[in-house]
This record gives structure tokens, sequence and C-alpha cells, in this order.
């Protein structure tokens, strides 16, 4: 055993884990039950968590190596996600919600690192992300629509 | 799922090589590729505490720790400009953003897998890796280095040559291994061809007859291509047979050829 | 036909939209105790032996081990795992352990334990000592092979589907209509192939996974990642012979099915653990399980035989089927029909006669099972290239060849069944896609210099709507204080929104919002009755189901406002925030209502409704796909693909839009990237994600989707179903387009860059 300690969604905590153990069992272990694993082989990206703010494969990273470090899940970025995840819902392309957290994860990292993406952009940096159920297209059109939406807010507000 | 009952953060090169002596002891890189392994380990040895992860920029070369992450690499604004763009062509294939956020450079180059695209790219740079203890060495020759040497790979050196590169890759889906690779990379008309993932790792044709000597032609890239598809050895394994690796070898090197030529 | 809906024809947000989106616990491994027993499995490394002595004491003495159990453990009452109707179609061939292992991953010994590791490391302590037989791996060597599959005594097949455990064989039939070979002889122009596909896999993202417990009454408590909660009730009390009052089984939010959770697959394992320990378990199967040991695609080897008049009437069809069920029967017997009944109706009005025939065969590699489509999808990738093919050699536009022979409402389908096509736009849906993909520019062959070509391809396809005269859909309505509704459903929400679709309908019937309506399913305790969510029968049956729980419910809360106003419960009507007398002297709210319900009241608020259909109305669906094809390297681009569907009237067009794009993704990927090979040993090569593609959102270029609604006149709101027939176009015309860019016919899936690029048609 041995100790461990990082920022989890926002709060310090400590724990004694085996050395072995991997960040996706730790932080479900710490009750973070959005971040899903698909796959043994690192192709899903359903486990996706932010590293100090970049998107990693939480199945594929030591809890040990994350020590000292910055952890988001989806459960501590709540309302950034629920800005956005509304207009998923307007297009049904959720569907099964199982590769739904870890996209979501990756699309708030793409929103941060480019905020005005063109369609291949979000195709690009979304491709780590897989989904049997929505065939694709219908989150593309709800990302869409939410920059469009933003777009509008942002040309709607005064200037000062 | 590999395991393993210690976890070190090595606080000097010295000690992670001294740990990594032992057959039981395991290296961490990104650790993708290990991870996938069954078996039981004694100590992981992490490098994250030694300051690999940094690209340094010198007059005469990009040093590349070992804890660079892919991503890091097709990012880079001095490689993508040294490479014409093959740095980022060479990994923005591989899975997905995250996944290469995860894979290090020393991990993805240490393992020398055959399908590994940037083996493939270095080794048309003319890189070189500095191991911790044998020293620096090209990336041709690090290929050959003996596996069961048990070394820390600590940086990749870049030279900032004034050269032509390109890579280029088939693969059977956007985000799969590729079936096979292909880096070019030429100064003044002598080129250096590397193919890799055929399935064996990458390995180094040089315009040995000056084919190219006179430039690049449509005549003269068909030529070379040929040239080169017919030296390589190719084997076959789920993701393509022989016959079709050798006839997708001399297409890549001649398209990468072209685009050569255009610049 | 336009009708005036409020909520049936809305794209409302599916009820646990945000949940999913949020990240909310409400999958099985999120709201079950992490502390359960862990269960594994020990599989097989030969595809066939007897296991002859199994070493357990060193892996009995690794600390935290509660139990290992095997064959010698288990009752020896054979049983299916298909989530089927009773009495099932496919055989009795499984026990829960046997002596005899069947496949590479066949389950050899149960290891239950307090944490994974100890689990983990107790398998590997396990020894067995196996008599290695002679596998059966070529299905095509199957039927009569000296070497059985099941040569047990105790074998059944309860239905007579022409099963014989002797021969290999799990189903075998004949049917057709008219002198197909008199026909045949007098036609102009013959087609004659044999197509290929393979044991895909759905490929859902949340695996299979199941936990289990003894309850308050010392009953086994189940709660499981399936579609089929009553069929899982049956089939665990079945494999651990306990009486089926013993067992309950429901469904939380489940990450997945198009048919794998059609079987029961991990369920049995903990479910055994629980009732010999008593002690709660928990089985998560990981990708590397869903892929050798789960229940793909039936790998069929579809033979068409098409003859045609020079004018390009399709005279005759002839299909004759070879089905490989792998090692154990679930949904061999009946995933086989619809190769012939789903593909061969398309045609009928050009077709004089008719011929469809069939074996199923046992092998030693993994059982297949339910996967959308269920056999239409092989069925129709043969069809459709055979009539694609006879378009080319007629010189003729395959959508002016389509025209001339497809069925047309009001036809009746002598090939499906003798049913009447009361509902089919497919003429429309042909009409729309040419117009939206611009067919007549598009199908031209085009050099885009550079070493690549533009081509293009069509399909259609056809699905049915529940299984006629056998599935059971039911709905229970019930008032709620303050006059809210929940509406109780037997049918499993496995992503697709069918819990929503139906809110949709039960407030279209009630006259209220969707949100005043909360659903509830899955549990076999609570739930009335319902086959399951399968043979794209939710929205058709249980929606109508739904129809009828809402009137009687409606007729009650008059008679209860009746007794309330003090008069006859013919002076009133519903008005859907209350009844109201017709000589407008009264009105009482639905909120007073639900309060008079809980007092002093002889009426039920609770009705039950449930229905089932002798009729399975086709969908319709036409898919046209342009390509972009490296002659170079063999690489495939998919520009656009535009299809349009006739679901009849669909209830709700953002999730029939998704369900359609999504099936289109995996049609792409079964007819491109995903492949099945076996190793000499009989072992999977493409056992995880790693190796078996499904595609990236970079594999699927721009999909398109509109619908031509047709109005079924026995669905509810004139709806028909979605669920399956969205998958059964890319195959068919993605083949098309490849044979228009290179002039090679393939009919084996996958189609490759490697087999374009030299010409393995074949293979």
């Amino acid at each position: 055993m041995m100790d461990i300690k990082m920022t989890l969604n926002g709060k310090q905590i400590q724990a004694q884990i085996e050395p072995d153990m991997l960040l996706i069992d730790f932080v479900r272990l710490k009750g973070c039950y959005s971040v899903k694993r698909g796959c043994e082989t690192a192709n899903c990206g359903l486990c996706t968590v932010l590293m100090d703010g970049t998107p990693i494969l939480s199945c594929s990273v030591l809890a040990a190596r994350a020590s000292g470090h910055v952890i988001d899940t989806l459960e501590g970025l709540q309302e950034e996600a629920e800005e956005f995840v509304g207009f998923i819902a307007d297009q049904g392309a959720e569907q099964c919600g199982f590769c739904n957290p870890g996209f979501v994860m990756n699309t708030i990292a793409l929103l941060r690192e480019n905020p005005e993406p063109a369609d291949d952009e979000i195709r690009d940096f979304l491709a780590g992300n897989l989904c049997r159920c929505s065939g694709y297209e219908g989150q593309l059109r709800g990302i869409r629509a939410y920059l469009d939406w933003k777009k509008g807010v942002q040309q709607d507000e005064p200037e000062f | 799922m590999l395991s393993f009952n210690q976890y070190v953060r090595a606080q000097s090169l010295e000690e992670a090589y001294a740990l990594c002596q032992k057959k039981s002891n395991v290296v961490l890189g990104g650790m993708l590729w290990l991870k996938m392994q069954n078996g039981n380990k004694g100590t992981a040895i992490d490098l994250c505490d030694l300051g690999l992860d940094q690209i340094e920029e010198t007059p005469e070369e990009y040093r590349i720790g070992a804890m660079v992450s892919l991503r890091t690499l097709e990012t880079h604004a001095g490689l993508n400009e040294l490479t014409r763009g093959a740095m980022a062509e060479s990994v923005k294939h591989i899975v997905g953003v995250q996944f290469r956020n995860v894979a290090t450079v020393g991990g993805s180059i240490y393992g020398r897998f055959g399908f590994s695209d940037v083996l493939t790219l270095f080794m048309a740079l003319d890189a070189k890796v500095e191991l911790y203890h044998a020293g620096v060495m090209s990336v041709k020759e690090f290929s050959d280095f003996p596996r069961k040497t048990r070394d820390i790979l600590v940086r990749v050196i870049v030279p900032k040559t004034e050269r032509k590169t390109v890579y280029l890759s088939m693969r059977n889906t956007s985000t799969d291994f590729p079936v096979l690779t292909c880096a070019i990379s030429g100064q003044k008309d002598h080129y250096s061809c590397v193919i890799g993932a055929r399935p064996m790792k990458a390995a180094l044709y040089d315009d040995e007859e000056g084919i190219l000597a006179a430039g690049i032609t449509p005549e003269s890239a068909a030529a070379f291509a040929g040239n080169v598809a017919s030296r390589a050895n190719f084997g076959s394994n789920l993701r393509g047979g022989a016959d079709y690796r050798k006839k997708l070898c001399e297409v890549l090197v001649r398209r990468g050829l072209l685009a050569l030529m255009g610049d | 036909m336009s009708r005036n809906f409020k909520s049936v024809g809305q794209p409302v947000r599916k009820k646990d939209a945000m949940q999913l989106l949020l990240g909310k616990p409400v999958y099985v491994d999120d709201m079950t105790p992490s502390d359960a027993l862990v269960v594994k499995v020990l599989r097989s490394p030969h595809a066939h032996a007897l296991v002859e002595d199994i070493k357990m004491d060193a892996a009995l003495k690794v600390p935290g081990i509660e139990g290992i159990y095997t064959y010698k453990d288990v009752p020896q009452k054979r049983f299916t795992m298909a989530g089927q109707t009773y009495p099932e179609a496919s055989p009795y061939d499984r026990l829960l352990l046997d002596q005899r292992v069947r496949f590479v991953g066949d389950a050899v010994a149960i290891v239950a334990g307090e944490t994974e590791k100890a689990v983990d490391k107790a398998l590997k302590l396990l020894k067995v000592t196996y008599q290695v037989l002679e596998p059966v791996l070529d299905f095509r060597t199957a039927k009569d092979n000296p070497i059985l599959v099941h040569p047990e005594d105790n074998w059944r097949s309860l239905c007579p589907v022409g099963a014989d455990n002797q021969r290999n064989l799990c189903a075998s039939e004949v049917s057709g209509e008219g002198d197909v070979d008199a026909v045949f002889a007098d036609c102009d122009e013959i087609v004659e192939h044999t197509y290929h596909v393979k044991a895909c896999q759905q490929a859902m993202m949340e695996t299979f996974r199941t936990y289990t417990e003894i309850d308050r009454y010392g009953r086994l408590h189940v709660i499981s990642s399936t579609q089929i909660v009553f069929h899982c009730r049956r089939i665990i009390a079945n494999a651990l012979d306990i009486p089926k009052s013993m067992v309950r089984v429901e469904k939380p939010r489940i990450g997945g099915g198009f048919g794998a959770k059609q079987t029961v697959i991990a369920e049995v394992y903990p479910a055994f653990v629980t009732w010999k320990t008593k002690r709660p378990a928990k089985m998560i199967y990981t990708r590397y399980e869903s892929q050798i040991a789960a229940s793909p695609r039936h790998e069929m080897e579809v033979h068409v035989k098409l003859g045609a008049s020079k004018e390009g009437k399709i005279r005759a069809l002839d299909v004759y089927t070879l089905s490989n069920t792998g090692a154990f029967g679930e949904h061999g017997p009946t995933t086989v029909g619809l190769s012939g009944h789903k593909s061969i109706p398309l045609y009928t009005g050009g077709l004089e006669a008719h011929r469809f025939s069939y074996d199923v065969v046992y092998t030693n590699v993994q059982s297949a099972g339910a996967y959308r489509g269920y056999g239409a999808t092989q069925g129709l990738f043969a069809v459709e290239s055979a009539v694609n093919e006879l378009a080319d050699r007629l010189n003729m536009d395959p959508i002016a060849l389509r025209e001339k022979n497809i069925v047309r409402e009001g036809m009746v389908m002598p090939a499906y069944y003798g049913e009447k096509a009361n509902a089919c736009a497919l003429d429309r849906c042909i009409e729309k896609c040419r117009e939206l993909f611009h067919w007549d520019e598009k199908f031209q062959v085009r050099d885009m210099g550079n070493g690549k070509v533009r081509a293009a391809g069509m399909a259609l396809a056809m699905q049915g709507s529940s299984i006629s005269g056998v599935d059971v859909g039911s709905a229970t309505m019930k008032l709620g204080d303050e006059g809210f509704y929940i509406l109780l459903i037997g049918a499993a929400d496995m992503g697709t929104g069918c819990d929503t679709i139906l809110a949709q309908m039960a407030a279209e019937c009630m006259e209220c919002s969707v949100d005043e309506i909360a659903v509830f399913g899955a549990d076999t305790d609570v739930s009335p009755y319902d086959s399951g969510s399968y043979a794209s029968s939710t929205t058709y049956l249980t929606g109508k189901a739904v129809e009828s729980a809402c009137e009687e419910l409606k007729n009650n809360m008059c008679r209860i406002a009746a007794g309330m106003m003090d008069c006859d419960i013919d002076d009133v009507e519903f008005t859907g925030d209350g009844v109201r007398k017709l000589d407008g002297s009264g009105f009482v709210s639905r909120f007073d209502i639900a309060t008079k319900s809980m007092m002093f009241n002889n009426v039920n608020v609770q009705t039950t409704a449930t229905k089932s259909s002798p009729i399975s109305p086709p969908p319709f669906m036409a898919g046209m796909v342009e390509i972009e094809l490296d002659k170079e390297t063999g690489k495939v681009d998919i520009l656009d693909y535009v299809a349009v569907v006739d679901c009849g009237t669909p209830i709700n067009p953002n999730l029939a839009r998704i369900q359609a794009e999504g099936g289109l993704v995996q049609g792409i990927g079964m007819a491109l990237y995903e492949n099945v090979t076996y190793q000499p040993s009989g072992r999977i090569a493409e056992n995880s994600f790693m190796q078996y593609k499904v595609p990236t959102r970079l594999d699927m270029g721009h999909l398109k989707v509109e619908f031509e609604s047709s109005y079924e006149p026995t669905g509810p709101f004139g709806a028909k179903s979605i669920g399956e027939i969205v998958i059964n176009t890319p195959a068919p015309a993605l083949a098309h387009a490849i044979y228009k860019a290179t002039g090679v016919w393939h009919r084996t899936l996958p189609i490759t860059p490697e087999k374009i690029l030299m010409g393995l048609a074949d293979e």
C-alpha cells in the first residue's frame, strides 16, 4: 500500500492505495461513477477525465502518477457541461448515454482549447470518443447548435 | 492488466537506471502498451519527476525529453516547421487526443514497435536517442540495439538541418494502427526513405543508386518507389498481407516524393 | 396524412437525457453495492474438449475466495439462453457449466471472491485437464459431419423447426410459392451468386453485467443490463432449477444492446453464486469476453438465384441460407427466416414465384445471437447485391429497375406470410432519396485525376414490426396524487428512448404534457408482461397497449367524475385537464378526480392493457451512398450517405433520425471495417477494440436522414417500427458503389482496402 493525494473535483483528498491501481478505479471508488470503462485497450475514450486541464484516458494512468495533480471528472464540471449538453439532448443524440461522460469531458477540453472550432476540427479532436448508438452526426449537430447559440448570445451582448 | 508491488518516482536518472537493471522491474512511459500486458512485476519506475517532459530548443537541435507526449509533438510549432507538418501527420491518426496526451515519445521509441509511426519519422530525420548508460546513438542504430539491454531512454534529439520531409501512412480505419508507414526526408537531393509497419519495424532505404540525384520528377519518383518496394521485406498480419504492403510501399513512396517535388 | 398531434410527432427530449449527459450513476455498476462478490468465469482454450479434471486446491487457498464451481455443481437440465417467447424455438442445449466445452471461450468454472485480484489469482491457479477433441470449425462442413457439437441425449428442441442434433442441425426448412424452376427456365437473365456475412459484434459501449442478491423475502433479485427482463427470469430459474416465483429481474439504464442483450449472457453466473452462497454477487464482462463469448450476428452464406426478363421484370427469386449458429442454438432457428422473408417480399411487384430454404448448423465457434436486423441484414446484402448486378447487366438505372418491381401499398406479399402492405411509402422513399442525394449526377463514375474515383450505390430494405402472432406488449397507466400519471412498461429502454416515445403516446391520449407522465420500466415484479425490446416491437406493439390502457383509464376517470357530479357517465367527457359535463353545467379537475380516487373509491385508476398483433407491418427504407475510392491503395472514403425511411408515423422525429444514423454507421462498420477471423485453434483474432474496428466519427462521412410517412392502420398513431431496418442498406449500397468504381463485385464482408486493391472478391 502507498499514500497518494490529489485535488479531485476541487477537493483535496488523500488515500491509501495499492501501487498498481488505475486512476479510473480510484475515482470511481471516490464516488465519481460518471467515469466509465468500455474496453481494455485504450481505444474507446469513455474513461476521459482531465488531469491539470488536459484530457487523458484514466484507464491508462496510474492513480499514483496522478498524485499531486488536479483531476476533474464530470461530477466536478456540472455547470460547464450544463451550458452545452442541452443542445445534445435537443438532438436526441445522447441515446444510451454510456459514452456521454467521456464525450462531454473531451468536448469541454476541446472548447477550452478552441472556442470556435470548425466541423472538421470537432471531429478530429473527438475522434478518440467512440459511440455505437448515435452515428455521431447528431452529436456534431448538437455542438454546432451550441456554438451558433453562443455566438448569437455574444453578438447580443451589449458593448461597453 | 499488468500488476506490480511497488511504485517509485525516481529522483535521478541514476536511481532509475539502477532500479531498471532488475528484470522484474519496469520503467513506465505512457503505460498504454504496458497496461495491456499480463503478469506481475516488482517495481514500477516512474520518470515523471525528472523534468523530461520538455522540448528544449538549441541553435542546432530540438532535444525532446522522453516523457514528452505525442500530443505535444503534434502541436509543437518548431518541430512542425522543421518537418513541414510531417511531425503532426505522423501522430495525428493515433487513436485520439486523450491517448496522445498519455503516450510518451520515450515509450513509443524504446518499444521499437513495428507499428510505430514516430520511429519511422525520427529515423528519416536522422534523429538520435540518448540512453543514460549507452550514450547517444542514431535512431537507426537504436532500432538494432539489443532489446535485452536495459537502459533508460532520456531524450530524442532532432537535428535542425535544412531538409524537406513528408510523412504518409495507410490505415484501414482513420485511427487504427498503420498498415504501412513511410517517411521521406531529403537534403539537397539526397533522400532517405523509411518504411515501417511492414509489419516489422521501420527500416531505412537510402538512394544508393542515385535515382533521385538529378532531382524528383514523376519518372524518378516512380523509379525510386519501385526500387524501395523491391528492396524492402514485408510480412503478413491481421491488417494486411505482404503482397498488399509491397504495392502500398510503391504508392506511398511515389506519392511522398511527388509531394516533396512540389515544395 | 397530416394529423394534428400535440405530443406524438414532436422532437421531445428523452426523459433521461440530462441524467445521462451529466454523468449520473444510473447504470448497473453505478447503483449496486461495490462490495458484492466478484464473479468471473474460467474459459476454455480449446474449441472442443471434455473436462476431465479440475484441480482447485491452490485456487481455493487464495485469501478472499468464496467458492469455485464446476460442471459437477450445477443442475443437469438443459435450457436455452435465448430471450424468446416460451416455448422457445431455440433448442434447450445449454447447461450452466458443461463437461463438454464447445468453443474457445466456453465457460469451464465459476470463481467467486471478495476482490478482483483474488479472483484473477485463483483463475490462474486452476489446473484443468482437458481431453481435447476435434472441432468442427467450418460451417460449410458442419451438416452431417461425424463430429457432433451436441451429441448429448438430453438435448431438446421444443418446437418443430427442423432441428436434429445428430446432424449438427439447429433448424431447417423449405418454403415458397409457384414453380421457381419453371420460371427460371423462361427467364432471359439469371443472376446467381453466394454472399457471405460474418459474425459481427453489436459492440455496445456497456458490456454485459449483472448484480444479484437475495431480497427481503429470500428471493433472488437480479439487476441486469438486459433487454428481456421476463425471459431472463425464466432462463435464470431454468438454469438454477428453482421456481420462477423465486426470481425477480429488473433493469436500470442500459448502455446499449442492439440485440446482444436479448440473450442471457452474464446473468446466470452471479445468480448461481448468490443462490448458493446467499451473498450479493456481481459480474462485469470485459470487452475481451464481449468479443469472444457473447452473442454476435449469425454468420450466413446466402445463395441467391434471380431470374428476370430482359425488360427488367424480376420474375423469380430462390434464396438458400446456410447459417452458422455456433456452439449453441440461441436465435438460430429464428434469425434465418428473416434472411428470406424480409428480403424477397421487396420485389412482390414482379415476382411470379419464389423459394426460400435454409439450414442452420452447429459449429465449435462462439454462439451467435440477436443483432439488429436479425437475419434480414444478411439476406438483404445478398438480394440487393443481386438486383444491383441485374441492373448493371441490363444496362438499366438501378432505380428504374426497382420501380418496375417493388412492393407497393395495397399489395399482398406471398413471401411475407401472405400479409398485405397496408402502409408502404417505399416508392416515395426512393424518389425522395434520389432527389436529396442527386443520384442522377452522382451515379456516373467520376475520375478525380489523382488516382481516386467517385461512385455511388444504392439499396432498399425492409424489416417487420414485432413478431406477428407471438410478441406481447403491455402497459399500465396509473393516476397519482394531484393528477399526474405513471406509465409502467415491461419493454426495456436500452438508450433508444422508448420510455419517452411511449410517454409521448400516453400524453397524446391523456391530453396532457409529456412531463406529466413518469415512466417506469422494467421489473418483472412490477411491470405488466412484455416480451421485451427486440424484433422492433416496442413502438408498434407496446405503443398499442399504451393507447388501450389510456382509453380504459380515461373511462374510469369519467366514471369517478360522474359520481362526483352526480350524473351519468354518458353525460360527461374527458378534456385532459379534467372531466366536464356535456351540458356545460359541471367540471371536475384531474387533481380532484385523483383526490377522490384515494377516498372511498371502488373505481380502478390503475389500468393495464395487453396487445399482440396477427401481422408485422414492415417499415421500408432506401439508402444511397457516394464514395471516393483510391485505386492505388484500395481505401474507401464515404462522402455522403442519404437514407429515407418509411416507419409509418415517426413518433419522435429526433429519436427516429438518430436511430437511423446510428444504424447506418453500424452498417458501414460491418460492410467495410468489422472483421471476424479465426485462428486454426478456433480462437478469434478480433478480441478487443484494438483489433475489432467499429467506425469512429472519421470513418462515416456525412449522413442525411429523412422520412416519408405512410399510415399503418394497426399501429399506434399510424406508426410502424424503425429500430432494426436502419442497419440494412449500407452493405449492399457500398458493395454496389465499390463495383461501379472497380468493376469487381465483392460478395464477402467486410470489403477491406486490401481486398479492393488485390481484387479479392470472395475472401
